[in-house]
């Protein structure tokens, strides 16, 4: 990445206040998801009412870096390393939004156990596990744009892998639950939407790793070809 | 969008030296022209750029004291532009000029364009007319003319005038044409024409252009070469040069970060 200066100061300016608003989204959404899981845990239903809040922010200022990042592309006509930060900045935010949407929905499926008065059982212990995973992915990605650091961003990239794998479990599990005792079947569809709003989750820590690549090296590495393919 | 990887060679610069007197312009130039593209030269002002382009048709060869070293191999034949032995003048009938000013001879449109085949020893007036009307049609201004053809080429616009002197340059059905800042005396409808008109002709003719407009040399050319301080930097597909220079010194001039 290049960091010597442009011969506009102004340039300068809004390249960087365009990622610390970025940054300041991340943060936000990273709330988002630590107080879900929180409120899965616990059962804190008034957490939920700061997700949703919290949502609004995060939808604004979505639109708001979308719109920089139009401007700057109309007024500066960025080239190399700053059109790939612009791009992928453009791109970052629609999966922390999404993000953020997810950490609603796990917010929701809570209030809804928990109003319920049916606590989350033994089966709901491997949902934090994977919620735990999900926000360090959700972290570190975030860490990555903010060094730019390639080789952060790879490990999140293959941390999804677990993420992915641990979900599949826990379907199965609580496909066994339901089938032993079918008076659980609605806690535990709760429980596989949350787990499913925790897998996409990371699905989108993995996205943002991988646009981090994309401005860093200026390689697309979403969708690699399958290997050994006839 | 992917280029063939291996296009044929229109031309190729082979450890270009240049020198103005003791000042050496140009360093160690290699670089390919590949047939029926467009080239960009970039980079800033006294770079070599403009040293380099003028190379192609021997413009140095006008002024006492320019030395070239090296080659400058022009193909199918592989004849070396820069060689003693061969003739300027028939160096430029292959290669033609486009430059920054539009500069029309004092003369009526038709004998602009008429010029260097009248040169050439072409005076059959059926076969004049032919040309001219074929030449300035290849410029995208024979339906602005058609009817003007003998009035003075100096009442027609800057943009007009400049398509007349494309028009000229292809009269004499150039292999290779040089554009030096075809547009930065134009406003932006006609260099959008100038760009369009470019976008035609590489059908049938290989196109080096040299530009100040980064923009420009991003939308017209295929490949792209970065010099500074009389070096070629780096040459490459424009596409991946405006999108992921190898060179720092590209990146921080593209990006507008040269100080």
């Amino acid at each position: 990445m290049n960091d010597s200066q442009h011969l506009s100061s102004q340039f300068d300016e809004d390249l960087s206040r365009l990622r610390t608003a970025v940054l300041q989204m991340g943060g936000l959404v990273e709330t988002q998801v630590s107080s879900a899981i929180e409120a899965y845990g616990t059962g804190e239903v008034t957490s939920v009412k700061y997700i949703v809040d919290t949502d609004r922010k995060v939808n604004d200022l979505e639109l708001a870096i979308d719109d920089d990042c139009a401007h700057l592309i109309a007024k500066r006509q960025p080239a190399a390393s700053d059109l790939r930060l612009v791009f992928g900045i453009s791109k970052i935010v629609t999966d922390l939004e999404r993000a953020g949407d997810e950490a609603k929905k796990i917010a929701k499926g809570v209030r809804r156990i928990y109003e319920a008065g049916q606590m989350p059982s033994q089966y709901g212990i491997g949902v934090r596990h994977i919620a735990e995973a999900a926000l360090g992915m959700l972290r570190q990605a975030l860490d990555a744009f903010a060094r730019l650091d390639t080789e952060l961003a790879v490990r999140v990239i293959q941390a999804d892998a677990n993420v992915d794998t641990e979900f599949k479990s826990i379907m199965r599990q609580l496909i066994t639950h339901m089938m032993e005792d079918p008076r659980t079947i609605t806690t535990s569809i709760d429980i596989i939407w949350i787990a499913r709003a925790v897998e996409r989750i990371g699905d989108h820590a993995k996205n943002v790793a991988e646009h981090v690549v994309y401005i860093v090296e200026g390689r697309d590495i979403r969708h690699p070809p399958k290997e050994n393919k006839a | 969008m992917q280029i063939h990887d291996n296009p044929a060679l229109k031309a190729e610069a082979r450890n270009l030296n240049f020198f103005y007197g003791e000042a050496k312009a140009l360093k160690n130039i290699n670089m390919p022209i590949y047939d029926k593209k467009v080239t960009a030269l970039i980079g800033p002002s006294g770079c070599g750029k403009s040293t380099y382009l003028r190379s192609f048709n021997r413009m140095h060869d006008l002024y006492p004291g320019n030395r070239y070293e090296g080659e400058i191999r022009f193909f199918p034949d592989n004849t070396n532009l820069l060689s003693p032995e061969v003739d300027p003048i028939e160096v430029r009938m292959r290669v033609g000029m486009v430059f920054q000013k539009p500069n029309p001879f004092p003369k009526s449109i038709f004998e602009n364009v008429a010029y260097g085949l009248r040169v050439r020893g072409e005076n059959n007036k059926r076969v004049l007319d032919d040309k001219v009307e074929s030449a300035l049609r290849g410029a995208a201004i024979w339906e602005e003319v058609k009817d003007r053809l003998n009035e003075l080429a100096s009442n027609l616009s800057g943009g007009q005038q400049q398509r007349l002197c494309i028009a000229r340059a292809l009269a004499t059905d150039p292999e290779l044409l040089l554009f030096d800042e075809p547009t930065s005396a134009l406003d932006p409808i006609a260099t959008a024409a100038i760009e369009e008109l470019v976008h035609e002709l590489k059908k049938r003719v290989t196109i080096l252009i040299v530009t100040h407009n980064m923009q420009q040399a991003a939308r017209v050319s295929d490949y792209t070469a970065y010099m500074f301080l009389g070096e070629m930097v780096e040459f490459g597909k424009t596409d991946e040069i405006f999108i992921k220079p190898k060179d720092k010194r590209t990146e921080d001039y593209i990006t507008g970060r040269m100080g």
